[in-house]
């Protein structure tokens, strides 16, 4: 052993442990690094044993925590010292010290790199290993091709090539470029056919990088993955040092089927068929047995197995198994299998269908809930979140109230804004929101931020039903003794708002209100003073006939608050005693606040933006595109970064003690809603009826207000209604029928759609259509889910299909209403009768409030949806080719206008469309063969082959051959194929209306030259 | 990928780290004492993981030693939690039976073993290599 006899650093390293304090510590630390300082300054006297010995105790010093500023240099030349000691040592500490942001490793690359191309693999691996550990950009550009070199050198020993593959991957992490995409993916192919278990270990590390990033490039290395989990499910070829605890490699099983996890899909029925035999072993073949460790690793694959399953969307039956192994694994006594089991059922409800069967879990996940381990009951949450829906949102959130009380200070506030989250999106009804909402901030008043409390106003204000409810709850929560600030306000405003609808009830009159809320008024601080002179002021207005007493103590307590110090209150005061004078148009002015425009819950808008988890984070990301709307913001609205409600309360009243709204607006533009009002304020004294019907009892109810809307809206140049937009949202206007506007290009979400198989179709201000499509040879099963974004139903909902003649489509029933912020799914069934062009429109309608929607949408069940992509070899090919011997079965014809694509390019947007391009079956490089079998009832399985000839000199125009057994297949195919290539498919179409691409009816301008066609094949 | 690791002996006290992703002098010292507090505390019959600033730290207490290694979120926990078993298998067989102390007086030698460095792959075959002085 070189290193032993080292006494120095074992006498330092005592004296630190013999340290009785941290200041003493520091002492020595402090004399160490003065010693080292002056040795190293003299260096001439020193003998390479003791440089050693002072870097160790550098590092030793460096890895306590203490700064160490000097030395480096030291450090990095003994990189170039000739002998294996100190150029080891040299390297080590080289990598602790630095890291790939200091300038001082520039002076080591030339060393580094002389030892990786020199011919001592010793030397080789200490610099492998230090650029890997290191990585940084400019080790990645100047030692990137010749660590390549190594890795892929025949000559090299394993252990040599398994330190450069990890290098490279560290490289790679940091700059992308090092590794040449183009001639990697072969390389990268060939490297998994490596024997060593070792090489292969590291390369499998290097390949999930860089599918990860880019996996069409890498879609020859998915069979070998495949053959990879095989060889290793079966044992076969395993050496005994990389069998650990009788597992034939677990490292190299995880990583591969991680790496599997970042293809998008497998084509291939023989490839996909192996691959779910291994998994099925796993699956089904990973019991429970006494060793740990053992244990471990084998349900490390196990999880990883799982992961594979979900992500490749396995059949059903699959599936289910999956979600029966987890169902028990959340109940077993392990904490590691019960976290994991936990934190994969998350990760599955991203899988439609299974979570009904999750649902049957959800007692044992409240029981989890309650578990001792911190990161266990972070996990059942998050799943309880996640598996929430209208269904059990009643049980799930009153037991996340219920837990709210034991609930340890680190998870409260996650929790309470999770359950408000909830509430809100799956209320059954709204009362049974406010409840939870308000027992909410009663039991963790201080995790409830503003935005939840604003929430609550918002739904209360825009639903009248809800109005004595919510006040009457809040009246009764002020009777508790000690009450959150945050209860006080919600209660003030509710109650200045709505007090008065509950007049009859014991201890509701104007009085008592008064003098309940007027007890908190010293508890609180003086954000909330403001709120408090509002709701006096309201309920100032509101007793009728006016009580001289209750007048005079409110306005003792404006006269106290006129010289207050905080600006708000002290205006607010003067303001409220000034208007509480005026009689009778107080009682206009502090009117009650009109409805909100619906806008995006902020809660959800921060919860998306402040999860961190992966898991969880996509599982919001899934339900808010599902169920809300993200785009959609009516006004731009600041209930995050204030108190808007009391902001526009102020508004109200500002207005006609300046007898003018000129600079109202110009102060308050956030508030939309406030225009609104206004527009009844007028300057002038406003006229009797007018007023009437605003003071009566009617008028805190939406239509009298709103028809005080339309009528002052067709009066022109009032300055109050400038701002119609806004306006719009509480005004019925019905000429605004179609003025609903889409979210999104509706063109472009389609033709997105025929090359992938879910997203949205149509989104708008209250609606959005997602779709989810499974195609099987000439079937397919289309699901529209169809998603209300509001907390109002959408009423006289309307789904019809118009099909073309070739598709036969069944569409299941489609209920008339979808409730608040529900979602509802209407699965089609396609059958595929004959090839076409034709596109098939969804015909749909519905109501919101008096606006009538009528949408006419394409549904992408195109032509290339039934084509399964199949490779042909040039045996099958040549002989196919040459039956098809010309029209009407083989077409050709010269595309001009073509969008200059590169030949990889153009593959992939074949690939795309799922006509699979055969390389090297044409020897010329300019031209491209590509062979798909189509799927129809009156074709059966019939195989299509394309040949594209293009001009490298001109891109803009290319020679198309397209031949099938079936005529007509030939020709729509043909055609189908060539508007991919001229049409640039975002900006193509007009939105709305359905434009069935037209038949021509001329017959193709076939261009028959067989022989022509051949030569370049033959 | 995996960021860093420690080893943290029960009073808190750093026996040997390795940080992989460039992390200041302050902010390790401020991550190392955040990580003690909450995985010291943790009961001997909990999770093997802890959620950390978006992170996950897979933990595992031999004797008074905790081994710590801090991945990204979706990494395969158990994996991570046999990497660290692993580790100490290796280091068991290096000193014969291992202990604190002898990690201690020998951190260097622990380096050297350059074990560390390639903690994402296998690591009996790196054993076997001679690299080991």
């Amino acid at each position: 052993m070189a290193l032993s006899g080292m006494r120095g650093l074992s006498v330092f390293i005592s004296d630190i442990r013999n340290c009785p304090n941290k200041e003493q510590e520091r002492l020595r630390v402090d004399k160490e690094l003065g010693n080292v300082r002056t040795r190293f300054k003299n260096e001439k006297g020193l003998t390479p044993y003791e440089k050693k010995k002072y870097v160790w105790k550098m590092l030793y010093i460096y890895m306590l925590g203490y700064d160490v500023d000097f030395g480096h240099m030291e450090a990095v030349s003994l990189i170039s010292a000739p002998k294996y000691p100190e150029k080891q040592v040299g390297y080590i500490v080289t990598s602790c010290l630095l890291n790939e942001n200091h300038d001082f490793l520039r002076l080591a690359i030339n060393t580094v790199r002389n030892d990786i191309i020199g011919r001592n693999e010793t030397f080789q691996c200490l610099a492998l290993t230090m650029v890997g550990n290191i990585g940084g950009r400019e080790f990645a550009e100047s030692l990137a091709p010749d660590v390549q070199k190594l890795l892929l050198s025949s000559s090299c020993r394993p252990l040599v090539r398994k330190k450069a593959a990890l290098c490279l991957l560290r490289l790679y992490r940091k700059n992308p470029d090092v590794v040449n995409v183009d001639g990697w993916s072969d390389r990268m192919a060939q490297l998994l056919d490596e024997r060593d278990l070792g090489v292969l270990t590291s390369s499998m590390s290097l390949l999930v990088a860089l599918v990860s990033n880019n996996h069409d490039t890498y879609w020859s290395c998915l069979p070998k993955c495949v053959k990879i989990l095989e060889r290793l499910a079966r044992n076969q070829d395993v050496p005994q040092e990389y069998t650990y605890y009788g597992i034939p490699s677990p490292w190299l099983q995880v990583k591969t089927m991680r790496a599997l996890q970042y293809f998008p899909t497998i084509e291939d029925p023989n490839t996909r068929r192996s691959l779910f035999e291994v998994l099925q072993r796993i699956l089904m073949g990973t019991d429970v047995v006494k060793n740990v460790n053992k244990n471990n690793a084998s349900h490390a694959v196990l999880f990883e197995a799982l992961a594979l399953v979900m992500h490749l969307d396995a059949e059903k039956e699959m599936m289910s198994q999956c979600v029966a192994l987890l169902g028990k694994f959340i109940a077993v006594r392990e904490p590691n299998i019960r976290y994991l089991g936990l934190e994969n059922m998350t990760r599955m409800l991203m899988v439609t269908d299974v979570q009904d069967i999750i649902k049957r879990h959800q007692a044992q996940i409240i029981t989890s809930l309650k578990d001792p381990d911190i990161s266990i009951r972070r996990r059942a949450l998050d799943l309880l979140y996640g598996m929430c829906d209208v269904s059990n949102a009643k049980d799930i959130v009153e037991e996340l109230l219920q837990y709210l009380s034991t609930a340890d200070f680190a998870m409260r506030e996650e929790l309470s804004l999770k359950a408000a989250i909830l509430a809100e999106k799956f209320a059954p009804d709204l009362s049974w929101y406010v409840d939870v909402i308000l027992q909410l901030i009663d039991k963790a008043g201080d995790f409830v931020s503003d935005d939840i409390w604003f929430r609550v106003v918002q739904f209360v204000t825009n639903n009248e039903d809800l109005q004595p409810y919510a006040a009457a709850k809040a009246r009764d929560y002020l009777d508790k003794p000690a009450l959150h600030e945050t209860m006080v306000k919600v209660s003030a405003y509710l109650l200045g708002e709505y007090s008065h609808l509950l007049a009859r009830r014991p201890g509701c009159s104007p009085k008592e209100i008064f003098s309940i809320l007027h007890e908190k008024l010293p508890t609180v601080s003086t954000s909330t003073i403001p709120i408090l002179l509002s709701t006096y002021a309201k309920v100032l207005m509101h007793t009728q006939p006016p009580d001289p007493e209750l007048q005079n103590q409110i306005w003792a307590i404006f006269n106290k608050y006129e010289s207050c110090i905080d600006v708000e209150i002290q205006q607010r005061a003067v303001e409220y005693f000034a208007l509480s004078r005026k009689g009778a148009a107080l009682m206009d002015i502090l009117a009650e606040m009109p409805k909100f425009p619906e806008r995006q819950s902020a809660l959800i808008k921060k919860a998306e933006d402040t999860e961190v988890d992966t898991a969880e984070q996509s599982a919001i990301k899934w339900r808010a595109q599902q169920q809300t709307s993200n785009a959609l913001v009516v006004t731009d609205q600041c209930p995050a970064n204030g108190t808007p409600p009391v902001g526009q309360q102020l508004g109200l009243v500002k207005v006609p003690s300046m007898s003018s709204n000129v600079d109202h607006n110009s102060e308050d533009q956030g508030s939309a809603h406030l225009n609104g009002t206004l527009s009844t304020v007028d300057p002038q004294p406003p006229s009797p009826d007018l007023l009437g019907d605003l003071l009566g009892p009617l008028a805190i109810e939406g239509p009298p207000v709103a028809s005080v809307h339309s009528e002052q809206n067709i009066i022109p140049g009032l300055e109050g209604v400038s701002n119609t937009v806004d306006a719009a949202a509480i005004v019925p206007v019905e000429e605004q029928n179609n003025s609903v506007q889409p979210i999104g290009n509706i063109a472009e979400r389609f033709h997105a759609l025929c090359f992938k198989d879910s997203g949205v179709l149509y989104e708008d201000p209250y609606i959005q259509i997602g779709i989810k499509a499974e195609w099987r040879a000439h079937h397919g099963r289309l699901v529209l889910f169809l998603g209300n974004k509001n907390t109002s139903p959408l009423v006289s909902v309307q789904v019809v299909i118009l099909p073309p003649s070739h598709l036969k489509i069944e569409l299941s029933l489609v209920p008339e209403t979808i409730p608040p912020r529900a979602q509802v799914q209407c699965p089609l069934e396609f059958v595929n009768l004959r090839p076409s062009r034709d596109v098939a429109v969804l015909d749909f309608s519905y109501k919101f409030g008096t606006n009538a929607v009528n949408v006419k949408l394409r549904l992408p069940a195109v032509l290339n949806k039934f084509l399964q992509p199949i490779p042909v070899s040039a045996e099958e090919f040549f002989p196919q080719w040459r039956s098809l011997s010309g029209p009407p079965l083989k077409l050709q014809e010269v595309v001009r206008g073509v969008r200059p694509l590169s030949l990889l390019e153009m593959a992939n947007l074949f690939n795309s469309f799922r006509l699979m391009v055969c390389p090297g079956l044409d020897p010329n490089p300019n031209n491209l063969v590509a062979s798909t079998t189509f799927y129809s009832e009156s074709t059966r399985a019939m195989l299509c082959l394309v040949r594209i000839e293009t001009d490298p000199a001109d891109r803009t125009q290319l020679r198309m051959t397209v031949a099938s057994g079936d005529p007509a297949l030939t020709f729509e195919l043909k055609e189908f194929i060539k508007e991919q290539l001229i049409s640039i498919p975002t900006a193509s179409r007009a939105p709305a209306p359905a434009q069935t691409p037209v038949q021509p009816t001329s017959p193709p301008t076939a261009l028959t030259d067989p022989g022509a066609m051949l030569a370049g094949l033959l | 990928m995996i960021h860093f690791v420690l080893l943290i002996s029960r009073q808190g006290k750093v026996r040997l780290t390795k940080w992989y992703s460039p992390y200041s002098q302050k902010e390790r010292t401020k991550v190392i004492r955040e990580l003690s507090g909450l995985i010291l505390t943790r009961g001997p019959k909990l999770c093997n993981f802890v959620e950390w600033r978006g992170y996950k730290v897979v933990y595992k207490r031999y004797a008074s030693l905790y081994f710590c290694m801090c991945v990204d979120q979706d990494d395969n926990e158990l994996e991570i939690l046999e990497i660290i078993h692993h580790y100490v298998e290796i280091l068991d067989r290096y000193f014969g039976s291992v202990c604190e102390l002898d990690l201690i007086f020998n951190f260097h030698k622990v380096f050297s073993l350059n074990l560390l460095e390639n903690m994402e792959v296998s690591l009996y075959n790196i054993y076997k290599d001679k690299d080991i002085p």
